[in-house]
Order: structure tokens, then sequence, then C-alpha cells
């Protein structure tokens, strides 16, 4: 499986390391919903059988974390931005 | 003739021309009905149905699995038994599924061919010695057998290994001689058969598509095969689990990923039980026709293509070159890779859950064979009594929120690392 890098172009899977789903976003601390919200961010995921969009971080290239969007029945990449919205 | 198997029906069979068997289970149609719908035709959720069936008299029971039965993970797996765990919440269940797997062939009257030959884990530092003394400790006040082994009695117990690496020289290793493998289909099998001689109805290429909702109960399923009606379902998929609880809204703390499992070409007797490397994730056992069984890590992203890359084969090969460097020669017959069910602390799940009529046996992560008759044991448990017995009620499925995980390996909320 190869990752197609915003920085650096397609690269072997092993140059990076996975985090999980880039879908939940870190809760509010100061609401007064936080703890059922942070169980949620923490531990409940939708795990979709097909088109997922996941962090990679790009640990042995340019160090930049990326959303890549993969299906999960095939593992066919399907594309992929840089974590953090800028342009590559 | 009768449906036991004995030496007297094996030899009067061998009088009649072996025409005197009839399959070992029905192949039932889906009634409209049930008391009970287990989904998943595999090694948990056959045990679910038989010991429903056995120990708790409800036998008007359908056991519903998309392909045929055992083609999932319990056919996909490395085989291997074992309770060999550290925490309470863990080592009770297990050890007492070890206990069911010694007495499950007289139980279920089939040959499960479990062979008790030892599973050695391998330390090659003081850390690791420490921390295996303290898991045999915690495995023997839970009643199960661990003996810890020094540098010269592994090298009795397994000659062949790499003692003298350079890097990683063997120390010692934690033995747990009751564990061992056994023979996976065969599991499945005699489960199926067991059920089905209680009533159990076994049917087979029927996907569950669906949930029939009654005042926010499950009341049953839609299938491909039309509409079952039941006034409990149990949900025993392993890495289907998600695809399935999507239908209910129900999101769960399990990822789905890919473990790969190798086989080699037949070799003489070389590895005796179980061994698996400590500084590295290896494990090898030898099957009866005398292929070494061997795997490693999962792939490590959100999976459900039941096969693995390439970088994982390397890791598993370099790590078996490491331990055993004499089968450098060996050609690997065939890789294949099942989708494991990770929770977010590397232990199972088996609860009631907050919809009436729904039930959950899952997260078994790649270690669900060993714990196939204890996870059907207490499935079939609290499905009965519409509570968890105490050897799972550790396994909550609010166990997250209320934070008493149970994470063997201490790395936390990330799935790809248990």
């Amino acid at each position: 499986m190869r990752l197609p890098c915003p920085y650096c172009g397609l690269r072997d899977a092993h140059e990076f390391s996975y985090l999980g789903d880039a879908t939940p976003k870190r809760p509010d601390a100061s609401a007064p919903d936080a703890a059922d919200a942070f169980h949620d961010y923490v531990y409940l995921r939708d795990n979709p059988a097909g088109p997922m969009k996941e962090l990679w971080y790009h640990s042995a290239g340019c160090r930049r974390w990326i959303v890549v969007e993969r299906d999960t029945r095939t593992h066919a990449v399907l594309g992929a931005t840089l974590a953090s919205g800028d342009a590559a | 003739m009768s449906d036991r198997y004995s030496v007297f029906s094996l030899i009067a069979n061998a009088f009649t021309g072996q025409k005197g068997w009839r399959p070992a289970w029905r192949d039932a149609a889906p009634k409209p009905s049930y008391d009970v719908i287990v989904i998943g035709g595999g090694g948990h959720g056959l045990a679910t149905a038989y010991y429903l069936a056995k120990e708790h008299g409800i036998r008007n029971v359908a056991v519903l699995e998309k392909g045929h039965i055992g083609s999932g993970n319990a056919g996909r797996n490395t085989t291997i038994i074992r309770s060999n765990y550290l925490l309470p919440g863990n080592e009770p269940f297990y050890e007492w599924s070890m206990k069911l797997w010694e007495g499950l062939e007289q139980d279920v009257n089939y040959n499960s061919m479990v062979s008790q030959r030892g599973v050695l884990n391998l330390y090659h530092s003081d850390a690791q010695r420490d921390a295996y003394a303290r898991r045999a400790n915690s495995m023997r006040l839970a009643g199960a057998d661990s003996e810890l082994l020094d540098r010269e009695q592994v090298r009795a117990f397994a000659p062949f290994l790499n003692h003298d690496d350079a890097r990683f020289p063997i120390q010692g290793g934690l033995l747990q001689r009751r564990g061992g493998t056994a023979r996976h289909d065969a599991v499945v099998w005699g489960y199926a058969r067991a059920a089905d001689r209680l009533g159990v109805d076994i049917v087979q290429n029927c996907e569950v598509t669906g949930f029939i909702r009654e005042n926010g109960a499950v009341v049953g399923v839609e299938t491909t095969r039309g509409p079952v009606r039941a006034n409990k379902v149990g949900l025993a998929v392993a890495g289907s689990t998600s695809r399935l609880t999507r239908h209910l809204d129900m999101r769960l703390p399990i990822e789905s990923h890919v473990l790969t499992a190798f086989v080699s070409e037949g070799l003489k007797p070389l590895v005796p039980g179980v061994v698996t490397f400590g500084m590295g994730h290896f494990y090898v056992s030898q099957s009866d026709k005398g292929g070494l069984v061997f795997g490693g890590d999962i792939d490590g992203y959100n999976s459900y293509a039941q096969r693995g890359n390439l970088p994982v084969v390397e890791d598993v090969c370099e790590a078996g070159m490491a331990l055993l460097p004499q089968i450098g020669r060996v050609r690997m017959l065939r890789s294949w890779g099942g989708i494991m069910d990770m929770s977010m602390d590397g232990s199972p799940i088996i609860d009631v859950t907050p919809i009436p009529g729904f039930y959950l046996n899952c997260g078994w992560n790649y270690g669900g064979f060993k714990a196939t008759p204890a996870s059907g044991w207490c499935f079939a448990w609290t499905l009965a009594k519409d509570a968890p017995h105490a050897l799972n009620a550790a396994y909550r499925l609010d166990r997250f929120r209320t934070g008493h995980v149970i994470d063997e390996k201490g790395v936390g909320a990330q799935p790809n690392l248990h």
C-alpha cells in the first residue's frame, strides 16, 4: 500500500504511522456535557466498511500529519490532504 | 444407527459400507420466529447456541450465518488455546475457557483435537522476566498453571530455538503446560453438531441485513431469507460487528483491523506446542499435518479486506528468522487475513445493551479462538438471564464510560496497538 503524501508524493505505507479515524474532533472540556463528549471522542468509532478519512503521520518523511481517504474494504486510496488544512 | 460417535458406531459402519452416517447437522431453513437468534455461525455463535440449549434449556434457537459456518475468523486463526492473562477481569474467564476446552470433546462427542503441549512465552531481559513472574503468579491466583523457566529449562524444552542470538539471547520463558492448540474447524463442527442435536436451527447463507424494532426494542432481524422474529437477538460476528450495529445507530469502542496468519509447507516434527518470541511479535506452532502455523502483528490500519500487506509479511518473517533461523529455506505455503474486532482496551465485551432484546458479544481483538467455549458459555448465560455471569461481569459495554477498562498491555485507547 502506498499513500499520496501531499508534500512527498506517493510513498510506501511503511514510512507512515497510523492514528485512526480523522472524524472525531476534540470536544470542549468546559462544556457541561464534557464527560459524555469525551467518552464519545476517545472511545466510540463509526468503524465504516467503505471510504474512511483517517490520520496518518509521515514519520519517515516530511513529518506532517495527513488525512487520507481510503476504502477499508479494498485498501484503495482515494486521496490525501494535509491535516492542518494548508495547501501543500 | 446411533447418532453418537464411538468406537462401536465406527466398527458397525465399517461393516455396513459406511452408509449409516447422517449429516452432522441439518441444513435448516429459517422459521418465522424463535426464542433466541444468534447472529454469526462461527465458534462463538455456535457455542452460544449450544450452551443456551444445554445449560439453560432454551432450544428454540437459530444461528444465522451469512456464508457457511466457520468461514470467518473461526476458520482463519492460528488455533492457539491458553489462559495466560494478567488482569483479574480476564484471567478467571480465560481459565474457565481452558477448563471447557479440556472437557470439550467428551461434552460435544466430537474430536476437536485439543492438544495440550504447552505455550511458552520467551523472555529476553530482566524486566521481561519480572513481568512474566508477575503474570505467572496472577495466573496461579486464578487457578491456572504456570511455570517460570530459566535459560537451561527453556533449552531443554525447546532445544531448536536460537538461544544465543547476539542481540536477543533467550533468558527464559513463561510456560503454561495446559496450553496448546485445537483443530479450529472441528471446534465449529463439533459445536454445530451438538447444538443441532439439541434442536438448534443452523441457518447458513442467511445474511442479516437489518433489525426489526418495536417500541425501541429489537424483536427480530431482516435477512436475505426473509424476516425472522425473536424475543432476544445476540450478536457474535467479530470483525463485522460495526457493520450490523450501524443499523441500530449504535457506535461501539471497536475498530476492525486485518491480521495475517501464515502456514509453511509440511515439515517433520519440529515445534512442540506453541512458542512466542519476546522481542518481536511472532508466535508459532506446528499443525498435525506438519505445517508451521505462525503469525505476528495486525497491519495497524482499519480494514475489512481479509488480506494484509507486505510490510507485515516481512516483519513476521524477520521475527521468525530471529527465533528459528533453520526455517530460512522453508517455503511459505499460504497467508490469509482475518478481520479482528479490536476494542479500545484490548479486551472483549459480553453484555446486555441499552436496547432491550439486543445482546452483544464482540471486541475479541486477535484472541478470540481460545475464548470460544467460555465466550459461548458466558454469552448464553447473559442471554438467558438478562445479566452477565460473574466470569464476564468485567466485560461490560459501559466500562469505557466508567473507567473500568481492562488494558493488558497498558497502551490506552489505541486499538491498533493492542
